[in-house]
């Protein structure tokens, strides 16, 4: 098991009022990402517990390019991974945000 | 509607709960669209993180809730206890914080000897990494359930996703005041693969996967009487039936063991001697019993109810 | 005299020596191995069917075990390389040489076997391209065959799985060849002739049907978000905008999630009647929903499929079918349909390489080719014009002069970034290329070259490499849609982003599709049971498939 932590700032906070959220299952190709609004209004966390070792640099990529895109300010996202790819794990944590900023039912 | 910590989050994009596939959706969106909107308050949820202590031994990642949601919530505005498992999550299988969760679900509906209990089972049995402690948890939830049973609370079991529901969870299942289950469900103890591994495939050829769900799935338990009601796939139909079966499942006691005990006495003797499924759906008086798997569900629940034995007070 | 008729006094004599053990044509099925024996001489080419999906079995369990003191050094020329026996005959020695197209079931074990000098490859072929040589210089001494049925004159009945047989048949029996055939029965009267029989010299009835294989048949339930997003690149960003009505798809989930979206999101796009109408396709039961939604007019079928047969009878306004009402498939033709008739080929691949090559080969594994080189190759032979092929052309040599200048097919190849195991589909080598070293190849097999694709389609986004003008930018276009791979990272981010500008690269943000919306609610069905619903219980999908 490898475990990473990448720190970022972020252009803005995350939209709406939600405090947590959670999406995906923890299955082989697949990950699950809790978000929780925990940090101030620029910065952002992940964090990540993963069973496919050694691929630091992808996981780097790929959180960059999702701050980039996403602003994710204020989210602490920590992830448990079951070996997904790189376009799996995007996709998670763009859902993750976007259920963290929807308003509540 | 006030905004807590607890919350848990709403599954974006899906289409209203008529539709929704049970088989297809997670165990948080089961629970979701099975209750009340907005109802739900989880137990032990995720940013608890009570994770299992045990998988990283094997190198296998944990998950937040353990594979196990639990908590409170209402149904037609009517309070009840959940509990689902995520069938994709180390099959769906129990383990010591799992099966603990689930225990001390029991306990506290005990303590309000009221409040219903919907079981969301979807569960391959005990996980081999945790298999001393997931063994317990079997023996405490089953414990634990009929002291709830005792205490006046309806327990029951909802059955339709991908993992079924076998080994420990076909034994909890057993003690549940009653069974709702859809087509993919199964229910049984021994898995089709173990049973091939062990006995051989002439026995039992787990790969026919026909005769899997002809001695196991949810159409043979309603027509055998191991489930009470068959349901069509969509969340919205687990929910009606949910509510039915906590309304009719009958109170427990000494007196409602014993006739279980005669009912299962009575079903072997008269299906102790048929080798498939299909002699027995024959011997209850089911025309046409070869079509039974490929019948369309309101069809199949037109005829369950005719072929059913009289209602009994078991379970 | 008797010198220009040497392979018909063979044949006589061969055929004697074989009818010593029938009666009329019929053979019993244990007379099948002494059959053989009497039939094939050694060094003999046979060809043994061997089909992409249905296998004569019966007869490849009788060549393995003839005595290899009588029959030997046989050339086999066939399709598949499927079943155990097909190799079987190899280790015992009754063959030596091999000619053949696709080996997909047996990929590592006639790597070994190549690798361990255990067979004499002649060359990996595209299906039309052996079937080529059929009739010029792989011509059947014998060809084993499987039918559904016989009458005791020898007409065959080949049913749903036609297949190959009618190509077999005509090299084999027109030069001076016999032809044996197993079926599952004889009767009075086939339901149609498929094969006449004045060109089958024995008929051997086996004990249970030959095999066939579902290998069609793709679970919705199995269908990612990954695969859901690349069908709507491809369905908005190269079906619509070309108009592509004629086409082939390979086989594979993200074909079959393109042919689950299109009543649902190829219907919100306005798609209908304007793309996806005529198919070269075996009966994919994925389609059923867009066949029954009307978005099909006509299917040409390589084969069948298990579990399809009444729905296809049922369906006769849409597909091939016979007086007898069943399926009429026809490999060869199919073929030259995928390679005249089409507009476009999409399928996927297991390896990219930074100009295009596409390759399935990895070095432990050996699939062959099937027709994937032919349906994704560019016809030059072709004449007549449509809108898609002209476009195609234009882009590709946007200043040559328009009536000179040749349409182009379509070949784009589909896939996410990373495939199964989290492989990696692009390479900056393929292993193709170390298997033609290790081999001593004198060709790398390749299953479809960089110059005829046309576009790639990744999770990432397409690349259109017609309106690439330089190797620089090809290799940058692939690099931009290569994701996160090693690949991918080592892109050249400015000039990534020009090729954007230009349109060379698409991502879906470029053609208004949120990645977020790429969810399974999109399937028109979304499990074998929906398909078998979609059908009015018409499909019959085989056991393996079933939750009920």
């Amino acid at each position: 098991m490898e475990t990473l932590s990448y720190r970022h700032k972020a252009q803005e906070r995350a939209a709406g009022s939600k405090s947590l959220a959670i999406i995906g299952v923890v299955a082989s190709g697949n990950l699950e990402v809790l978000v929780e609004r925990l940090l101030p209004d620029t910065e952002c966390q992940v964090d990540i517990n993963t069973a496919a070792e050694g691929f630091g640099a992808v996981w780097e990529a790929v959180v960059a390019d999702f701050v980039e895109r996403r602003s994710p300010g204020g989210l602490k996202l920590s992830i448990n991974d079951g070996g997904a790819r790189p376009d799996t794990v995007a996709l998670r944590l763009a859902q993750a945000v976007r259920l963290i900023e929807e308003d509540d039912q | 509607m006030n905004i807590s910590d607890r919350e848990t989050a709403t599954v974006p994009h899906l289409a209203n709960s008529k539709t929704v596939s049970w088989y297809e959706a997670s165990a948080r969106q089961r629970v979701q669209l099975l209750l009340d909107a907005g109802s739900f308050h989880e137990f032990i949820g995720p940013e608890q993180r009570e994770e299992s202590p045990h998988l990283q031994v094997f190198d296998l990642p944990t998950q937040f809730d353990d594979g196990i949601i639990i908590g409170r919530g209402r149904i037609a505005g009517a309070p009840v206890f959940v509990a689902a498992q995520e069938g994709r999550f180390m099959g769906g299988a129990f383990g010591e914080v799992h099966g603990a969760k689930l225990t001390g679900l029991l306990r506290a509906a005990r303590d309000t000897k009221s409040v219903p209990v919907l079981i969301l089972f979807d569960t391959g049995g005990v996980r081999l990494q945790e298999a001393n402690a997931g063994e317990l948890a079997i023996a405490e939830i089953m414990r634990a359930l009929i002291e709830a049973r005792m205490a006046g609370v309806k327990i029951v079991g909802l059955i339709g996703g991908r993992a079924g529901c076998y080994g420990g969870g076909g034994l909890i299942a057993g003690c549940c005041s009653a069974l709702a289950v859809s087509e993919q469900g199964r229910i049984g103890v021994s898995g089709p693969e173990v049973i091939e591994t062990n006995r051989g495939v002439e026995e039992f050829n787990s790969r026919d996967r026909a005769l899997v769900w002809r001695t196991m799935g949810g159409k043979h338990r309603r027509l055998l009487g191991g489930a009470e009601a068959f349901v069509d796939e969509t969340i919205q139909s687990f929910r009606s039936f949910a509510l039915h079966l906590i309304g009719s499942a009958p109170v427990f006691g000494a007196e409602v063991l014993k006739a279980e005990q005669t009912r299962l006495e009575q079903r072997l003797q008269r299906f102790g001697l048929c080798a498939d499924a299909v002699d027995i759906w024959k011997a209850e008086g089911v025309a046409d019993a070869e079509a039974v798997p490929v019948m369309a569900a309101a069809d199949f629940n037109d005829l369950a109810n005719k072929a059913r034995e009289p209602r009994y007070d078991a379970r | 005299m008797t010198a220009w008729r040497k392979a018909q006094n063979s044949r006589d004599a061969r055929i004697a020596a074989g009818s010593k053990l029938a009666q009329g044509k019929v053979v019993n099925a244990r007379d099948a191995t002494a059959l053989l024996e009497a039939v094939i001489r050694p060094g003999d080419r046979v060809c043994l069917e061997g089909d992409n999906q249905k296998q004569a079995d019966l007869l490849a369990g009788a060549l393995a075990t003839v005595d290899a003191h009588h029959v030997h050094d046989l050339h086999m020329v066939q399709s598949g390389v499927v079943l155990p026996e097909h190799l079987d005959v190899f280790e015992r020695g009754i063959a030596k040489r091999l000619d053949y197209s696709y080996s997909g079931p047996q990929s590592a074990r006639i790597a070994k076997m190549l690798f361990g000098g255990k067979i004499e490859l002649g060359a990996v072929h595209t299906y039309l391209e052996l079937f080529a040589r059929y009739f010029i210089d792989l011509t059947p001494h014998v060809a084993l065959i499987a039918a559904v049925s016989a009458d005791r004159e020898g007409n065959l009945y080949t049913g749903p799985n036609t297949e190959d047989t009618p190509t077999v048949v005509e090299a084999t029996a027109f030069k001076d060849g016999v032809v044996i055939a197993q079926v599952n029965e004889i009767v009075d009267k086939v339901p149609r002739v498929d094969i006449p029989g004045d060109r089958v010299h024995f008929v051997v009835r086996a004990d249970k049907p030959f095999f066939v294989e579902p290998l069609f048949t793709r679970d919705p339930a199995a269908i990612t978000e990954g695969q859901i997003l690349t069908a709507m690149l491809a369905l908005k960003g190269i079906y619509g905008p070309y108009g592509i009505k004629r086409l082939n798809h390979g086989i594979g989930f993200n074909t079959a999630a393109i042919e689950l979206l299109l009543p649902t999101y190829g219907e919100r796009l306005g798609l209908k009647g304007k793309i996806a109408s005529r198919f070269a396709l075996n009966p994919h039961p994925a389609l059923i929903p867009a066949i029954e939604a009307g978005w099909v007019e006509q299917i040409h079928s390589f084969g069948s499929e298990v579990g399809m047969d009444d729905y296809i009878r049922a369906r006769s306004d849409v597909f091939f079918t016979g007086d007898d009402g069943s399926l009429r498939s026809n490999r060869a033709f199919c073929q030259v349909a995928g390679l005249y008739a089409c507009d476009m080929f999409i399928g996927s691949t297991l390896q990219i390489d930074l100009q295009g090559n596409s390759s399935t080969i990895t070095t432990a594994r050996i699939a062959g080719f099937g027709g994937a080189p032919n349906m994704g190759s560019d016809a030059r032979g072709r004449r007549h014009p449509t809108e898609p092929w002209l476009r195609a052309g234009q882009e590709a040599d946007p200043d040559g002069p328009a009536t000179l200048r040749r349409g182009r097919k379509l070949v784009v190849q589909i896939g996410e970034t990373f495939g199964d195991k989290n492989i990696p589909l692009f390479v900056e080598k393929l292993d193709a290329l170390i298997l033609a070293e290790k081999l001593k190849l004198e060709l790398a097999p390749l299953m479809i070259y960089a110059d005829d694709v046309t576009h790639i389609v990744t999770e990432e986004g397409i690349a259109n490499l017609l309106l690439c003008r330089d190797k620089d930018e090809r290799e940058q276009a692939i690099r931009g849609v290569a994701g996160y791979t090693d690949v991918g990272r080592a892109r050249n981010k400015k000039m990534v982003q020009r090729l954007r500008e230009r349109g060379v690269i698409r991502r879906p943000e470029d053609l208004d599709i949120d990645p977020l919306d790429a969810d399974r609610s999109l399937l028109a069905a979304r499990s074998i049971k929906d398909l078998v619903r979609w059908s009015g219980g018409l499909y019959a999908p085989p056991s393996q498939f079933r939750n009920w």
